[in-house]
């Protein structure tokens, strides 16, 4: 039964490690996609997976089906040419969990790109993977070549006169290509700088055409859609939302790791079941609850659900949903110095509020850690929290995702920052 | 091949592997990023003249194509050790003493961040996330990912890399 709780990753541990192309059709792999493409129209998958309530597991949380519907059916541009692509560029500070999709369940990234194309009509896909992805690269290399030889991909898959051809792009590095649109600039070769929107990928994306772009995680949970239909997916869940999800701990735990469980299983479970608790002497003080751009939640929060909505209505964002752990050895102010440091150096520079804004932080940071801070710089922080957070002062999230883990540990670990100012030193630099 | 000098800067199996993207894209100036990163992989970097003969070879101004290069941290436009270590230096591994582990790490080597030891063996470089943040600290050599990186096993892990 644990394989059916968890449609995932239950394989990965039946088979023991690596699922290859005869582990994964032992276990039903490629019936959904043989489903689909033999006993379907697109509109009945775009329907179906709608229906089945799936949301993008990339972050944002965006309905995959609602996504699918906005490509236009049919003939699209002039020379019809649609695009898949998957977002493999996982670099979220915190985030582990496309990696192990990817390095030990390859085929089932594979099938649910299989399943994508067909219902958006894209006859090329291209899965966009970070550089420094090397192992992940080899199994989703040998996955794809496997499953081309067995007639999976490739002309007429499963005799239904569908065609779809996948390849790999291997980034050469840089934060900003997780974001869409300088994804697809990635993907064209040029510089990753994200694009005006409107006009939406959907519309218009890689080389001008109609293109989907979604999360590893987020195809992964396709093929037992297809396989076990909207009720069964619905059932995964708890409470809103349907499925279920990786969720990750790092940090001062007992036992750090990635379980996939229910969507909706409280934190406190996560933590204190799965990851084993907090290793002695160390006390939990907050965590950023999916990623390095969200807001830090606080003892008041550990017991809510993790899902989109209930983190959302608690001020931050369910993300990645893999968290990071501040335990009470760590400087909230140094943390954030850590934070701010990483989104400024990934800056992709173009918009000022940005590039010039994050390295302002920093060096805020920086000298409120090392004793140089000021009257007044708190206020400074505010003030530039709020510019950089405004979600239309820039072209794209990178600088408002940057700021909420700062804005939050302003509101919640305030009197830190203001003990750093009035005494000059940093109360935590002997734990270092 | 209006300019046929600068081909043979790049191996027949660069341009053959570079001519292997060209031929799934579009259009030959989206291969730039593969393109370079071909190269780099045979050479361990980007060189002027490497970045001359893609330029040609793909029809594109060498303005263009450097432009690119530098934005993206994985391509080097200078020469690098054998081994590239990169060392995260993202919140997970904080959380887990990469501070104090990059000081041990520079200490062992002898070198800073951006650095090249004097026998050519390792660059240094500190790294975002490496997606491995359950077994921080982290650090990749070359193709390897380290997780659990102990400060005290230094000489043992580096001892592994020629």
């Amino acid at each position: 039964m644990a394989e059916s709780q968890r449609p995932l990753t239950g394989i990965v541990d039946d088979v023991g490690g690596l699922v290859d192309l005869a582990a994964y059709e032992a276990h039903e792999g490629y019936a959904g996609a043989r489903e689909a493409l033999t006993g379907m129209t697109p509109a009945e998958v775009i329907a179906l997976v709608k229906d089945a309530n799936l949301r993008g597991r990339g972050g944002a949380g965006f309905p995959t089906g609602l996504k699918w519907s906005f490509v236009p059916q049919g003939e699209a541009s002039d020379d019809g040419l649609k695009y898949l692509v998957c977002n493999g560029d996982e670099m979220e500070p915190g985030t582990f969990k496309d990696r192990y999709l990817l390095e030990y369940n390859p085929h089932l990234l594979v099938e649910g790109m299989i399943i994508g194309a067909y219902a958006i009509g894209a006859a090329q896909g291209y899965v966009f993977l970070r550089g420094e992805y090397h192992e992940p690269y080899r199994q989703l290399q040998t996955a794809i070549d496997d499953a081309k030889a067995k007639g999976y991909l490739g002309q007429n898959i499963f005799g239904s006169g569908f065609n779809f051809d996948l390849r790999i792009h291997r980034s050469a590095g840089r934060y900003i290509c997780g974001e869409e649109t300088a994804l697809l600039n990635a993907l064209e070769g040029k510089r990753a700088q994200p694009r005006t929107k409107p006009p939406f990928p959907p519309a218009s994306g890689a080389w001008g055409r109609p293109t989907i772009v979604n999360n590893v995680e987020t195809f992964c949970n396709v093929p037992c859609i297809l396989r076990n239909g909207v009720e069964w997916y619905q059932e995964l869940g708890n409470g809103e939302d349907a499925g279920t999800k990786l969720y990750g701990v790092s940090g001062r735990v007992n036992n750090p790791g990635l379980w996939e469980l229910p969507i909706g299983t409280p934190i406190r479970e996560i933590i204190d079941v799965h990851a084993g608790g907090m290793q002695d002497g160390y006390k939990l003080r907050g965590l950023l609850p999916g990623g390095a751009s969200t807001d830090f939640l606080v003892e008041k929060h550990f017991d809510l659900a993790m899902d989109y909505g209930t983190i959302q209505a608690a001020g931050s964002r369910m993300g990645t949903g893999t968290m990071i752990l501040m335990d009470d050895s760590i400087c909230p102010v140094d943390m954030c110095r850590n934070l701010e440091h990483f989104f400024a150096q990934e800056s992709c520079g173009f918009c000022t509020p940005c590039r010039e804004g994050l390295p302002w932080v920093e060096r805020l940071l920086t000298d409120i850690e090392e004793g140089r801070g000021k009257p007044g710089d708190l206020e400074l922080l505010d003030r530039n929290a709020q510019f950089i957070g405004g979600v239309t002062n820039t072209f794209c999230l990178h600088a408002p995702g940057a700021i909420e883990p700062l804005a939050s540990a302003l509101k919640y670990f305030r009197e830190d920052f203001e003990e750093h100012i009035r005494t000059g030193v940093c109360p935590y630099a002997n734990n270092r | 091949m209006s300019e046929p000098a600068l081909i043979p800067v790049l191996s027949d199996a660069e341009v053959r592997e570079i001519e292997e993207e060209c031929a799934h894209l579009p259009d030959r100036k989206s291969a730039a990023i593969d393109a370079m990163m071909i190269v780099q992989r045979h050479r361990g970097w980007v060189s002027d003249e490497s970045l001359g003969a893609i330029a040609h070879l793909l029809g594109m101004s060498v303005e263009n194509l450097d432009s690119i290069a530098t934005f993206y941290n994985l391509i080097f436009r200078k020469p690098v050790g054998r081994h590239v270590v990169m060392v995260c230096d993202s919140v997970s591994c904080y959380v887990m003493g990469a501070d104090p582990l990059r000081k041990q790490i520079e200490a062992h080597l002898g070198i800073g961040m951006g650095q090249t030891t004097d026998d050519g063996r390792f660059t240094l470089l500190p790294i975002v996330c490496l997606g491995a943040c359950d077994k921080a600290p982290t650090m990749m050599i070359g193709e390897e990912l380290i997780e659990n990186v102990d400060g005290e096993q230094l000489d043992d892990i580096f001892g592994r890399f020629g």
